[in-house]
């Protein structure tokens, strides 16, 4: 949307209108781009038993051709070499994938549910989607493990029910399930809120019309809310898939020791086996991963707007 | 009520023919919306192939009823025939009418021709026919070459031909156009008036229109129904409405007119006319040839159109009655036509308005002037209402 008054200013070098756009330039600069190059390096670097454990960073220009000769892929190629690296990485994007699809079958009624409610009581219905954040993240998901776990609340309450014997207990915590639902719950707002706001847009005469001229409500759903809505889909699903295939916290917590995720394996290789180098490269593929759905998000937003 | 306009020829009007049987028939329809009345025990008849309009300001209760017809809403009393069947509880999707909307509610993922294309697809047509009714349909509204664009690359004026395309493709028996040309330049919106009466000429359809400005529904319709406050005031011709209102509303919201609040002093004729009645308008003597219920001592109004006064500087013979004496209080220079603002010497204004039928441009009466107003026993009319 460049309109005439936009043009003629960037015709008009304007100081201030630099200082603008090159502050929070500069920031990423400092603080994406600076550590992701730092988090490269040590990526082709070796081991070593030091503190930090790895090599230096910056060693003097005198020593830059030795030092870049010692420099390899031989983490990247070892990532591939264990199978460990390739089922966490896979496993990470199964989980992602199944709980952005189930995060959407649960996010999207709720959100049409929300957009269609009355107009007075949709700030309320906001509201209580974004209530859960003035709690903790990590204090939030602690109490799903006593929720989930074998004589928590959710065993109590199928045995008070009669839906199980008073001898057994729900076996969920510390399995996939349990991190499904972790994710399920911890990612619900920032799924719903974007298709909220692309429901809500819609302009309700379009159903009418539709309506009028002989499509069923269940029909018109399908050809005329689904279709505008997907701008809001994808934003959900991005905003949700990418930090769930790292996501770290849910599968340490609730998860067992068979639920593989790259965000684990993240951690253990930094500060189980210290291997810093192994890690970075760790961490430099999975955001190479990322950067696909990443470019995906930021072409639809561009549409959108 | 109104006295005889005369012989009128008339190439259609069902509603003169007690036989003929209504094509829509809405039956004391009530609708509230909680403790609001929207639409109060109103009846009215349309008749095939009739271009019906609905006429009154925001808030009437003349889109409701017209959403009511579309099944978008349901009546909370009486009923609505259509073809002599009750319609009440059949989803919109399955009733033979069709809407425009007021904001077209084109549908903005799609293109001109699939949005044209939406209602027949949902008839399950065969592709072929599908194409071809697309086809004619952007062919009526004269947008052949824009059928692969978008909504919202076409201007305001193509949008209300698409919305307009895509209601008529099912060939509707009943076309519901809500406010269609509001937001259209009134060039535009004169050009698409005469358009539409047409398309529902040569299409044979039967129009409903809804509408605020009365020179549309005048220009288009074959009968309107002033409406106001949920109940119908009127329903008649163009004509019959301006010439012949039945109120102090309907003869205020319908054009230029004055009225002059007054006693009915004599029933007995002034000269002579049979039925005429004579009325005291607080110092001006009102005669008019109209047979009416009102009877001595009744407060009745007096009206006339500004164009059926007569303006002169000159006395007239007679002026007992049917003549005011005022001074131009100002001018409205319209082009073609000129209106009056005389001012009694009590200060009430009567507008007449003369025809410039002669490239002057100074007018023989201006600023200022003494003149007399006088108009015929015919000119004007009573209204008890």
């Amino acid at each position: 949307m460049a309109s005439v008054s936009e043009t003629q200013a960037a015709n008009t070098p304007n100081p201030a209108r630099w200082l603008v756009v090159v502050v929070p330039y500069l920031w990423l600069l400092l603080f994406f781009a600076a550590p992701f190059l730092i988090i490269f390096k040590i990526s082709l670097s070796d081991t070593a038993i030091a503190m930090p454990p790895y090599t230096p960073v910056f060693p003097g220009f005198g020593a830059i051709r030795d030092y870049i000769s010692e420099l390899d892929f031989e983490n990247y190629l070892f990532l591939t070499e264990d199978p460990l690296y390739i089922k966490a990485y896979l496993s990470s994007l199964r989980i992602a994938v199944i709980s952005t699809f189930l995060l959407l079958l649960i996010g999207y009624p709720m959100a049409l549910a929300m957009a269609r409610a009355p107009s007075s009581l949709r700030p309320t219905l906001v509201m209580l989607v974004i209530l859960p954040f003035w709690t903790s993240f990590l204090i939030r998901v602690y109490a799903w493990i006593g929720i989930l776990k074998p004589d928590g609340l959710l065993t109590l309450l199928l045995q008070t029910t009669g839906l199980l014997e008073p001898n057994e207990q729900i076996q969920i915590f510390r399995t996939d399930i349990a991190v499904f639902i972790g994710i399920v719950y911890s990612y619900l707002p920032f799924m719903v809120l974007p298709l909220y706001s692309a429901l809500e847009k819609m302009d309700n005469t379009l159903l009418e019309a539709a309506s009028d001229l002989g499509c069923p409500p269940w029909k018109a759903f399908w050809k005329i809310t689904f279709p505008l809505s997907l701008p809001g889909v994808i934003a959900g699903s991005m905003i949700c898939f990418i930090p769930i295939t790292g996501e770290f916290v849910i599968p340490d917590l609730l998860g067992g020791a068979d639920t593989l995720m790259i965000g684990k394996t993240l951690w253990t290789e930094f500060f189980g086996n210290r291997d810093w180098p192994l890690a970075s490269a760790v961490a430099v593929v999975l955001l190479i991963m990322l950067v696909v759905p990443i470019a995906i998000f930021q072409n639809q937003q561009k549409k959108v707007v | 009520m109104a006295k005889s306009l005369g012989p009128v020829k008339r190439k259609f009007s069902p509603w003169t023919d007690p036989s003929a049987v209504p094509f829509i028939r809405f039956e004391n329809i009530t609708k509230r919306f909680g403790d609001f009345t929207a639409v109060d025990n109103l009846t009215l008849d349309i008749y095939e192939r009739e271009f019906f309009s609905l006429l009154g300001p925001s808030g009437c209760g003349k889109t409701t009823l017209m959403r009511m017809l579309a099944g978008f809403e349901e009546p909370t009393e009486g009923r609505i025939l259509l073809q002599g069947k009750d319609i009440s509880g059949v989803p919109p999707y399955r009733r033979p009418t069709n809407m425009m909307f007021q904001s077209y509610a084109l549908f903005p993922h799609m293109t001109v021709e699939k949005n044209i294309a939406f209602g027949l697809e949902q008839d399950n047509l065969p592709k072929g026919e599908i194409a071809a009714r697309v086809e004619e349909m952007l062919k009526l509204v004269k947008l052949e070459t824009f059928a692969r664009r978008k909504p919202n690359q076409l201007s305001g004026g193509q949008r209300q031909r698409v919305a307009l395309a895509r209601s008529l493709a099912k060939r509707p028996k009943v076309l519901l156009l809500d406010e269609p040309l509001g937001a259209l330049d009134k060039k535009l919106r004169e050009e698409t008036q005469f358009e539409l009466m047409d398309i529902q000429t040569n299409l044979g359809l039967t129009f409903l229109i809804v509408t605020h400005d009365q020179e549309e529904a005048m220009t288009v319709s074959d009968r309107i129904a002033v409406m106001d406050k949920g109940v119908i005031m009127q329903v008649a011709t163009p004509a019959e409405i301006y010439e012949a209102p039945n109120s102090r509303y309907v003869a205020d919201f319908i054009g230029d007119i004055n009225i002059l609040e007054g006693t009915v002093s004599t029933t007995e004729s002034a000269l002579g006319a049979p039925g005429a009645v004579r009325i005291d308008c607080d110092g001006v003597a009102v005669a008019v040839e109209q047979e009416c219920q009102a009877v001595k001592g009744d407060k009745v109004a007096f009206a006339i159109r500004p164009e059926k006064v007569r303006i002169s500087p000159d006395q007239p013979a007679d002026t007992s009655f049917n003549a005011v004496y005022g001074e131009v209080w100002d001018i409205g220079y319209l082009g073609d036509f000129s209106v009056f603002l005389v001012k009694m010497a009590d200060g009430r204004i009567v507008r007449a308005a003369q025809a410039n039928v002669s490239r002057l441009v100074d007018r023989p009466i201006t600023f200022g002037d003494m003149v007399w107003l006088t108009w015929p026993l015919d000119a004007g009319l009573v209204l008890t209402r």
